[in-house]
């Protein structure tokens, strides 16, 4: 037996063209239609193999998610091929997704059988040989790169449930990712796939199906935080002809990549999701909206859709329950605006991406002018969950309002980067720290900017804030998608603050006053605030760079009561948040000159320490603007106004003589 | 009915009506800039944005619907921080030229800022700079001076259908352009200039040529005369602060003679002519089967459409001149002839309501022997500012009558400047010389008005004709499908680029205040009802030039002067 799609013999007749509504069942009871001891067996094994539970040869596991390519991953499984090769071993290869701990990528599994599967981490080329060598050839724990072994029959062996990047995080959406190899829908079949759309054709109305998603307690994990069960009710109450369910898998937020990891690593996931929102509301065509800068996950997607299209799990009469459906993938563009969602609609119908008013609302007037649901990634592979376990088991977990887990890219400085999963609830310290391993380089923390260019960055005063909708948004950020970056002392926060405006003026479609004029404005305000007192031209600009100030509040409460969609509406905040936390470093700035971080090379200061300098002339040969003078085997001494702070004589100085302030 | 709170004031409002029209019903003013009427609100400017109860920021109250019990504060010190805010916003990035701007006095922007009280420069830094385009022969488009409103691309877009501009780029640097930024000359531009018409500032202007006629004025040697539409005499009153609807003939012949025209025609005389000559064409082609449907020429922005986007239905347009074209070239060969004058120091102007005839008039075909029919033509705004810089008053002029011969006309002259006008006067002579009778009515309602397309089937003896009459070059799309592809039921078809007809030119009076269309196709209809002659072929001056010059209608010399052609120009924008 080959696959499910054959499932056990001549007398299972499911196809796409006749549809057996039992076929999902089979997959896993299977056969219902007939008694069979053979066959029982044979999808009982066909099965077990899947899931890497029978086999009788080492099954290798090779991370091949984004990170784990970037890390290199590709060449180690190309060398782990050829060793195998070599020693001619027969093993199985196989690809999966990103486990989360990117920060450790490469990351190889080894399945012996009859034993746990162990994940090894940072394997390199150069140590494939030896990594196999005791591995597959010795059969023993390769010490150097253990992360941990999935399961407890060994008791000398760590568990990777122990590690404490994965001990506190509760995976629910992200079970799958980095476990299974993404590219087979045998395995997702395997591994309770399809249950869920199962379980709603057959025993759920699209009534029930909204009211469960509702009693869960979901709320939209694009940002927005709405009640995804209110809004597929909405839609389902519309009357009308035509109506689509849209995924959004845009993602532009610098530092976000929790979608992409989910699209790459469990895509089907996500399609289920997807197909139950479409039979809740009734909609018949799906549109999955992928960036273009994501081509592996755009390629899964698309090779996820052919399968379920061969397994009859898409198409016309899905499982013989009369439900039609299809999903079409339309590519994005390159524009951060395209990720809201009437801007998405416009862009869905060939025009420019250009958000609208709302009223009316998608769910009344949407794609082509018909009731649309528009969700995110995330929240589509939360749906799966919840009715694969209910919505009690669901909700039992998160806050009063926060019901369910939310998943995380955690980047920046932080030793752990990667993605996780945490349920809503445990606090930003446990994040940073217990999860997250605390700052690299034994540096101090700083802030944590949570949601992108729409969100706000933290200080340690509030680190003990609970993850969830309202907490965050009480302190001065929002939840948003989940990118979760963290800032150590030599982080500017007049610089960050600068460099999501840049992102938002860049990104700005353009369309409305207040952000298409204002965030200039805020921007060109935030960029004289670094600037040198050389800089600083006439008296006229100086004068400039003081009002700016001044008017900076005002133009910000304007921005955020005015634009038209949440792109401008949130583009304030980064500065607000950092004006609330961190006055002093603004202030700094602007009437010290100084920056504390050491990162606005303008307001920088180059000294030559006298005490250490041996007048030995190599910064001279380096200083373009001749900024530094002195006498061969004398101190040597830097012209203040000469200095353009380019900092080649600080990296040029063998004896760290140059400080810099 | 839905009742609501705006500023204290308890309003009934019909459901579906927004904010801002509910205000309006009790006398409370929401500025816009981004709103067209009739037009899905698009949210745009943020300008209207006002205070509604419970709803986290300001809520635009152009697009949202009112809705049972809520509070409106339009008026509340947060909406007026930010209403000022996003004024002085636009002021920031918009060169700060309005002393030598030509739309000074007459801009949107001066207003906003006026209203709001702007007194400084909050927020100082970069502003957007463009090149001008001045690549065509009827408008420029100053980029620098956009505020990015949306409403000429709307208006491209969404009524006329054509869509030769749109934004491009985005954040500071978004631009409203043609594609690749390249000219108007080679875009799918028909000129027509319904962007002008609701450009809030000097972004969007028609190309003057008002020095060129005044040095022709004050040339000793030329001959100078001019003529005017009939939708300028509807109009330009407007802009003296007289009463929308003002059939200001009189004065404007006044003050034209006094500008220094040696002679004042009027073009009305030339659409008679051109009735003559087109019902004729008409009729020809129905008895000897030549390209039915025919179409209209008069609107230069209806050809240039076809000769770019369908040269393959050319030959269905009528070979007829524009009647300003035809006047001009009358006047320099019969009129030229008959008074002596060298037809080289002759310098014809037209005052037209249009912006496309600009282009029209530099046509090389309509340059016989290197010598153009039309030497310049001025839009009714463009005299309005000469009137100016000539120091003449209009208010207080005294009233005159046009020059003859080439004053007469008649009330099917008259209605040429409205949609559906060339349609009626068109009829009213083809149905005398099918049958040799008088129309008992002369007066076709049934292709009057603003609808988009209008059909009617009229009996003319023993014939059924069958017309249609296309209200604004967004409409006329089905039409031509039809004739493409065979299956086209018309004779003769009417087709004006501008909505409602000339009087709703690209050169027309700028303001939006409602009913200017209706108010302005009423003087055309009344100089109609109260005419002597009403049909074309009642007037005697062309009578008389017929019988001295060109023999009769479709003859030799009448095709030879009174006709043209056309030119596919497809290719140009494939280059």
């Amino acid at each position: 037996m080959r696959n499910l799609l054959g499932l056990c013999c001549e007398k299972c007749w499911h196809s796409p063209e006749k549809a057996c509504e039992h076929f999902i069942q089979c997959c896993s009871e299977g056969p219902l239609c007939h008694h069979d001891q053979e066959c029982i067996d044979n999808i009982k094994l066909l099965k077990k193999q899947l899931r890497y539970e029978e086999h009788d040869k080492p099954i290798i596991i090779v991370g091949m998610g984004t990170c784990g390519l970037a890390s290199g991953a590709g060449k180690v499984k190309d060398a782990i091929e050829a060793e195998l090769k070599k020693l001619n071993i027969e093993a199985i290869i196989e690809g999966t997704g990103c486990i989360g701990y990117c920060a450790v990528e490469p990351i190889v599994d080894i399945k012996l059988p009859g034993k746990d599967r162990v994940s090894y981490c940072e394997i390199t080329v150069k140590e494939v040989s030896r990594f196999i060598q005791t591995t597959i050839v010795e059969g023993k724990i390769y010490k150097e790169r253990l992360l941990g072994a999935h399961g407890n029959t060994d008791p000398d062996v760590k568990q990777i449930d122990k590690d404490p990047f994965f001990e506190h995080q509760l995976k629910i959406v992200l079970a799958n990712c980095g476990i299974v190899n993404p590219t087979s829908i045998d395995t997702y079949l395997s591994f309770d796939g399809f249950k869920a759309l199962d379980k709603v054709l057959r025993l759920m109305k699209p009534e029930d199906v909204v009211k469960e998603v509702i009693d869960a307690g979901l709320r939209g994990r694009g940002g927005g935080g709405f009640p995804t069960g209110k809004k597929w009710e909405m839609a389902m109450k519309e009357k009308a002809d035509q109506k689509y369910i849209v995924c959004n898998a845009d993602e532009g937020d610098p530092g976000a990549f929790m979608d992409r990891s989910l699209l790459e690593s469990d895509p089907f996931r996500v399609i289920e999701g997807i197909m139950i929102g479409g039979y809740a509301i009734g909609a018949t065509v799906a549109y999955i909206y992928c960036r273009a800068e994501y081509p592996l996950a755009i390629e899964r997607l698309q090779n996820s859709i052919d399968l379920c299209k061969q397994y009859g799990l898409l198409g016309k009469n899905i499982l013989n329950h009369g439900f039609d459906f299809e999903i079409k993938i339309k590519k994005g563009a390159g524009a951060f605006v395209c990720g809201e969602e009437t801007a998405l609609m416009g862009s869905i119908e060939g025009k420019r991406g250009m958000p609208k008013p709302r009223p009316p609302y998608p769910t009344k007037s949407g794609l082509f002018g018909k009731p649309t649901v528009i969700n995110n990634v995330e929240t589509f592979a939360n749906v799966t969950s919840i009715i694969l376990m209910g919505y009690k088991k669901y909700s039992s977990v998160g806050t009063a309002t926060s019901k369910g887990t939310k998943v995380f890219a955690l980047s920046g400085n932080i030793k752990n980067t990667g993605l996780v999963e945490i349920p809503m609830g445990i606090t930003l310290r446990d994040v940073v720290f217990k999860i997250g391993g605390g700052i690299p380089d034994n540096k101090e923390f700083k802030a944590v900017q949570i949601g992108g260019p729409s969100g706000g960055c933290l200080p340690e005063s509030v680190i003990d804030t609970p993850v969830d909708y309202e907490s965050l948004k009480e302190v001065g950020a929002m939840m948003g998608s989940g990118g979760f970056v963290v800032m150590d002392q030599e982080t500017c926060m007049v610089d960050v603050a600068k460099y999501f405006l840049t992102f938002i003026q860049e990104e700005s479609c353009g369309k409305c006053v207040p952000c298409r004029e204002g965030t200039k404005r805020m921007l060109e305000i935030i960029e004289r605030i670094p600037k040198s007192y050389k800089n600083n031209g006439d008296k006229m600009s100086q004068l400039q760079r003081f009002k700016g100030i001044v008017h900076l509040q005002r133009l910000a409460d304007v921005i955020k009561d005015t634009s038209l969609c949440g792109l401008g509406q949130s583009a304030p905040n980064p500065v607000l948040s950092g004006l609330k936390y961190f006055k002093h470093e603004y202030e700094e700035h602007l009437y010290e000159r100084k920056c504390s971080a050491g990162v606005c090379k303008e307001l920088l200061t180059f000294e030559i320490n006298n005490e250490i300098c041996t007048g030995c002339g190599l910064c001279v040969k380096v200083c373009a603007p001749g900024a530094i003078v002195g006498e061969k085997g004398q101190a040597h001494y830097v012209v203040e106004d000469k200095c353009i702070q380019c900092g080649m004589c600080f990296e040029t100085c063998r004896l760290d003589a140059i400080n810099v302030n | 009915m839905v009742q609501l709170t705006i500023n204290g004031i308890k309003v009934n409002a019909e459901e579906g009506m927004t904010i801002l029209d509910a205000a309006k019903s009790v006398g409370i003013s929401i500025p816009t800039l981004c709103h067209i009427k009739n037009l899905e609100p698009t949210g745009a400017c943020r300008i209207c944005a006002v205070e509604v109860d419970g709803m986290k920021g300001l809520t635009p109250s152009c697009a949202y619907p009112v809705q049972e019990g809520i509070i409106v504060e339009t008026n509340s010190p947060r909406v007026r921080k930010a209403r000022k805010t996003i004024v002085e916003l636009l002021v920031e990035n918009h060169p700060q030229d309005c002393l030598i701007c030509v739309r000074n006095k007459n801009c949107e922007l001066q207003d906003l800022s006026e209203q709001y009280g702007i007194r400084e420069h909050r927020f100082v830094g970069e502003t957007k700079s463009h090149a001008i385009d001045i690549s065509s022969a009827s408008m420029e488009r100053d980029p620098a001076k956009c505020i990015l409103c949306g409403r000429c691309v709307r208006v491209c877009h969404e009524v006329q259908n054509i869509g030769a501009i749109d934004f491009t780029n985005r954040g500071f640097s978004s631009i409203v352009t043609t594609p690749y930024n390249k000219g108007l000359n080679v875009s799918d531009c028909i000129l027509c200039g319904q962007c002008i018409l609701v450009c809030p500032t000097a972004a969007l202007r028609e190309k003057s040529n008002i020095k060129a006629v005044a040095t022709a004025l004050y040339d000793r040697k030329k001959y100078c005369i001019v003529q005017i539409a009939p939708a300028v005499r509807a109009s330009i009153g407007e802009e003296y602060n007289m009463p929308l609807g003002t059939d200001v003939t009189g004065l404007l012949v006044t003050g034209l003679r006094r500008l220094g025209f040696k002679k004042v025609f009027d073009t009305n005389f030339a659409a008679d002519l051109t009735i003559m000559e087109e019902a004729t064409e008409l009729i020809n082609r129905v008895k000897n089967g030549g390209a039915l449907p025919m179409f209209t020429s008069c609107c230069p922005g209806w050809v240039k459409y076809v000769e770019m986007n369908r040269p393959e239905v050319l030959d269905h347009i009528s070979s007829c001149k524009s009647p300003h074209e035809m006047e001009g070239a009358v006047l320099k060969t019969y009129y030229a002839k008959k008074m002596g004058i060298d037809p080289n120091d002759m310098f014809v102007v037209s005052i037209m309501p249009c912006t496309v005839k600009k282009y029209e008039s530099e046509r090389p075909e309509l340059k016989e022997d290197i010598m153009p029919d039309v030497d310049a033509v001025l839009t009714t705004r463009e005299l309005v500012r000469f009137f100016k810089i000539a120091g003449i008053d209009f208010n207080d002029l005294p009233q005159d009558q046009f020059d003859n011969p080439l004053g007469e006309s008649t009330g099917a002259a008259a209605i040429f400047g409205t949609s559906g006008g060339v349609m009626e006067a068109a009829l009213r002579t083809a149905y005398f010389k099918l049958t040799g009778k008088e129309l008992e009515n002369v007066e076709f309602e049934e292709i009057r008005g603003m609808d988009g397309v209008k059909e009617a089937s009229i009996p003319i003896g023993d014939m059924t004709v069958n017309i249609a009459v296309v209200n604004g070059i967004g409409n006329v799309k089905p039409i031509l499908d039809q004739v493409q592809s065979g299956t086209s039921k018309h004779h003769f078809v009417e087709v004006m680029a501008c909505p409602g007809g000339c009087i709703n030119g690209g050169g027309q009076p700028i303001h939006q205040k409602p009913e200017k269309v209706m108010k302005r196709v009423k003087v055309l209809y009344q100089i109609d009802s109260t005419a002597k002659n009403r049909s074309s072929h009642e007037n005697e001056s062309v009578k008389t030039l017929y019988k001295e010059f060109f023999g009769e209608p479709n003859s030799h010399k009448a095709h030879e002067i009174l006709h043209t052609e056309y030119f596919d120009k497809k290719k140009l924008l494939r280059s």
